[in-house]
């Protein structure tokens, strides 16, 4: 077996200090660290002079508590806390996922539809309780802060945004693709078809086919929640219009170079299978990947004794009274070395895969992270201070 | 007798990264166990049972992928959303061309991907259609084993029929969701909850509890996963919480195993005993926390080798051992 080629490593604070980066978007599986990744690194980039606006989905409530978030809240507030030496300034928000579905309603239709819309039972269950709607609200939401950072109305130069914590994080890429497929297809316009003619006379100027369809549909809804569905359909069809627009312009946003993707992964097989997905689902669309980022890599002080040598050590002591202690400590350390090569063969071959790929480590923790001087912990760690 | 005698359904959910997958295949594992048929379904598309049995990727059908403990089968499933939609539509309607059509005319995408919430509605629903299903006059499975999705979403995931039966007020769709809701909501369905002896997964399964409870869905057991035994003894973790470990005693314990001229070597191995000490100590809190939320409790032990067919073996044995199957 030939060396594995060295790892580039990734140089978090020239990546944090560029004014050329806007939006740093942190995606990868759930339980990774994505949270406490985005948050610390934030606060680096506040403390070494950025005006920095992060955006958290889904945080634990601890490390929400030590940005001074307490609750759902569209509203950036600022961090309290932090380093202001560098002039920099910290702003933390929590998605509100409701909210901004009904501030995009209100503000791109008239009083009257957006009341229709927003009573109806549809739109209710849409907006408040299926899964998915947070992936669209994210991205909609970091296109509004964009836009209002360049219209000069908000302070921050730079986003960084967590995406919501499953497999589907990343399914706001195809959020314009979907939505052109359903507006321009023939479905919506099917579906939409006996509201818009109104009564029954459609089913004379439709063709059979379309017949079979909403006869299915009618057969499969019931003309309640057919009618329902039709009345949510063609309210939301003037804001359908603007949310796919708006949903290109994000996706144009996040191919641009303003944009660093980075891949959030701890170092085990599962975390790291899902990271070579994200890596080359991000490939597929063009999305610029800043590097992977490890958390919770296991180090040692006394890497020098390996776990067989440690392992052998213990077992020729084991028994023997007076060495009870250093026995332990001995097993103990070979339970880490072994972890630590796991480890290490988990992440070589992902670098193996991917050799162009960067990579910043960030050492595992006793303890979870929840207040500032821990994020600046971990943030330290990945730039490798 | 076990614990979940009686149970039909279990579906198992965890905070990302607990192996919630290997709890569900070692649970189903033990449920099989003296010639019974278990169903494990799988819902997020991950192909993660695939990659746990160590065989290709499963397609739509349900197809034996492990034989239990004397005797006993258990077969495995990925749910895809839209082969359940069009099996269902099928079946409930008899749709034939006018099922197709829809799917033509993108229907079947827009049910399946432009409301993503509504592939709940179907996951949900083929998990009740297997635990009804009947073959030969008798159920074809006597337990379905769910992985579910994580903690963080599973509340949402079993509700949403209630959901769905709030848009529908009449009809088969209503029926549906009702029927649905009615075996989730029974006590033939349990909700067992996998986490680690961490913090944030702790927490988030006395949250998930709590608001499984909130929405009167039938919660079950927890289990602790990835659980190591400390090496030291009590005295030593004691001593190194308090950075009190003998150093001359562990220099001498490492002359006499020959490893005396390592620089650094007795530092080293000091403060990795400290941070045990921390962990340790976190663990006992999280063990005390987990016992507050008063739901049996299950422990598996980390494997050094990682998990492989022997490994889930050895899990479903302990499962079985501690009384969850």
């Amino acid at each position: 077996m030939s060396a594995p080629a060295p790892v580039r490593r990734l140089d978090v604070d020239r990546l944090l200090d560029d004014p050329a980066t806007r939006i740093l978007v942190c995606c990868g599986s759930g339980g990774v660290g994505k949270t406490t990744t985005a948050a610390a690194l934030g606060l680096r980039a506040a403390e070494r002079g950025r005006t920095v606006c992060v955006l958290t989905i889904d945080p634990a409530r601890r490390l929400a508590q030590s940005m001074g978030l307490t609750e759902l809240d569209n509203t950036p507030r600022s961090v309290p806390g932090i380093d202001r030496a560098a002039g920099g300034e910290l702003l933390a928000m929590m998605l509100d996922m409701k909210r901004t579905f009904d501030e995009i309603i209100a503000t791109h239709t008239d009083p009257e539809r957006a009341r229709q819309i927003l009573e109806n039972p549809f739109y209710q269950s849409v907006s408040s309780s299926f899964s998915g709607t947070q992936e669209y609200m994210a991205m909609e939401r970091l296109g509004q802060l964009r836009a209002q950072a360049d219209r000069g109305e908000a302070p921050w130069d730079l986003i960084v945004v967590d995406t919501p914590p499953s497999r589907s994080a990343l399914d706001f890429l195809d959020a314009p693709k979907r939505m052109a497929s359903f507006l321009d297809g023939r479905f919506i316009r099917i579906f939409l078809a006996p509201a818009r003619a109104g009564g029954r006379a459609y089913l004379r100027v439709l063709s059979a086919g379309v017949g079979a369809v909403t006869g299915a549909l009618n057969k499969i809804l019931g003309a309640q929640m057919l009618s329902d569905a039709q009345t949510f359909i063609t309210a939301m069809d003037t804001v359908f219009g603007g949310f796919r627009e708006r949903a290109e312009h994000t996706y144009t946003l996040l191919q641009a170079p303003g944009t660093a993707f980075l891949v959030v992964a701890a170092p085990e097989p599962d975390a790291v299978r899902e990271a070579t997905y994200f890596v080359e689902r991000l490939a597929e669309d063009a999305m610029p990947l800043a590097g992977l980022v490890l958390n919770r890599v296991h180090r040692s002080e006394a890497a020098g004794l390996s776990a067989q040598r440690s392992a052998a050590a213990a077992e020729q002591l084991a028994g023997d009274r007076t060495h009870v202690l250093t026995t332990g400590l001995l097993r103990l350390h070979a339970e880490r070395m072994q972890r630590i090569a796991q480890e290490r063969h988990v992440i070589s071959r992902f670098t193996a895969a991917f050799p162009q790929v960067k990579v910043a480590e960030a050492a595992a923790q006793a303890s979870d992270v929840h207040d500032l001087d821990g994020l600046r912990r971990v943030a330290a760690g990945l730039a490798g201070d | 007798m076990a614990d979940w005698d009686g149970v039909h359904l279990h579906v198992v959910t965890g905070k990302g990264g607990t192996g919630k997958t290997t709890v569900s295949a070692a649970l189903a594992l033990a449920l099989a166990a003296e010639g019974h048929r278990v169903l494990l379904l799988e819902v997020e598309g991950r192909q993660g049972i695939a990659q746990l049995f160590d065989t290709s990727p499963l397609p739509y059908e349900e197809r034996r992928i492990a034989v239990a403990p004397r005797g006993g089968d258990v077969y495995a499933l990925a749910v895809d959303a839209e082969e359940a939609l069009l099996e269902y539509l099928e079946l409930f309607y008899r749709l034939g061309r006018a099922g197709r059509a829809l799917k033509k005319v993108g229907a079947v995408d827009f049910v399946t991907t432009i409301a993503p919430g509504l592939r709940d509605v179907l996951l949900t629903g083929k998990a009740y259609e297997a635990v009804g299903r009947r073959r030969a006059g008798r159920l074809e499975y006597d337990t379905v084993v769910l992985d579910a999705p994580p903690t963080g979403r599973i509340t949402r995931f079993l509700n949403v029929n209630t959901e769905m039966a709030g848009l529908a007020r009449v009809g088969p769709i209503r029926h549906q969701a009702d029927s649905i809701m009615g075996l989730l909501r029974s006590p033939r369905t349990a909700v067992h909850f996998v986490t680690l002896l961490e913090e944030m997964p702790t927490q988030e399964t006395l949250d998930g509890v709590a608001d499984l409870t909130q929405a009167g869905l039938p919660v079950g057991g927890v289990v602790i996963n990835m659980v190591r035994p400390p090496t030291l003894r009590q005295t030593d973790l004691q001593a190194a919480a308090k950075g009190r470990l003998d150093r001359s005693q562990v220099t001498a314990g490492l002359v006499a195993a020959g490893l005396s001229d390592e620089p650094g070597l007795v530092d080293g191995l000091l403060a990795e005993a400290a941070e045990l000490a921390e962990r340790v100590a976190l663990e006992r809190q999280e063990r005390r926390a987990i016992a507050a939320a008063g739901r049996p409790t299950y422990e598996l032990p980390w494997l050094t080798d990682g998990i492989d067919l022997g490994g889930l073996y050895e899990l479903a044995d302990t499962l079985h051992r501690q009384g969850a199957a």
